[in-house]
């Protein structure tokens, strides 16, 4: 969609095609319902924690894909500082908006998990704290990109306090292996005394496989919202010149 | 069983909840658009 003005001065402007939605949309449904079948017939119950070990097939993918997120805005606010382009920028915030979604999954799904296991929805531990504290530094991050006023400086800003803030990341990942916490043990990448059935292995790679289709297109989506909203305030502004 | 299905519940709602931001996005989007055309031709 392009709209002119004269002949001698031209404001483009234009909202991309989104017609790559459906065939990835449709993929990523067909995993998560995949995922779905795996995690609660396909996987066989732990003896342990009986069918409450399940709600692990959602809360890990999803600590997963907001990590991932947050690194690839982590990344993408490094390269803003040494590149200032809109592009970057806009990855940057799609990546600390996606991931604060996964995040907030992996937040209540939690406390679900520890009500049957642990007789209590939340402790102070370090694993806990610490993802808590990520995520609402993370909300700060979005809210600080909305108050502060349109300019050079916002992305600027914006960029410097995520490179910042990634810092819990490395540190919430690591926290059960560097301290003793009421948070299990990593079942995965943890050593030589952590594992899973194979069959509880196929799982949480089908959910993580769906987790991270869902991620890149939720991605996509605001990367794709976000670099239209400029080109639009652009357009605007520069047809406000030319009608002056 | 309840809280298993709880925290998926919980997850599918999230996400529906997400993906209805992103479309109103989506809408304000498009009618910017609309309006910055019709302020051009009225322009015109």
């Amino acid at each position: 969609m392009a709209t002119s003005v004269t002949a001698k001065t031209q404001v483009v402007a234009h909202v991309r095609d989104r017609r790559w939605v459906l065939p990835w949309a449709g993929v990523t449904l067909a995993f998560l319902l995949f995922a779905l079948y795996e995690a609660f017939i396909g996987a066989p119950t732990e003896s342990t924690m009986g069918v409450y070990q399940r709600i692990f097939y959602v809360h890990l993918p999803a600590a997963l894909a907001g990590w991932t997120g947050f690194a690839l805005n982590f990344v993408a606010s490094v390269i803003y500082l040494l590149r200032k382009s809109r592009k970057v920028d806009a990855l940057a915030l799609a990546g600390a908006e996606v991931g604060l979604v996964f995040l907030s999954i992996n937040l209540i799904s939690g406390p679900i998990w520890a009500k049957p296991i642990w007789g209590i929805w939340w402790t102070w531990d370090a694993r806990l704290t610490l993802t808590l504290v990520m995520w609402v530094m993370y909300v700060s991050y979005l809210i600080l990109r909305q108050l502060t006023p349109t300019s050079d400086l916002q992305p600027r800003l914006a960029a410097a306090v995520a490179i910042f803030i990634f810092a819990d990341v490395p540190i919430d990942y690591m926290a059960i292996r560097w301290w003793r916490t009421q948070h299990p043990q990593p079942v995965l990448f943890g050593g030589q005394n952590s594992g899973l059935d194979p069959a509880m292995k196929f799982a949480v790679l089908i959910s993580w496989i769906a987790f991270t289709l869902l991620l890149i297109v939720l991605l996509r989506l605001r990367y794709e919202q976000e670099l239209d909203r400029h080109a639009i305030e652009d357009a605007r502004r520069q047809y406000l010149l030319i009608a002056s | 069983m309840g809280n298993v299905v709880a925290a998926f519940a919980a997850a599918w709602i999230i996400h529906f909840v997400y993906l209805v931001t992103i479309a109103r996005r989506e809408t304000r989007l498009r009618q910017a658009l609309e309006s910055l055309r019709a302020q051009i031709q009225s322009h015109q």
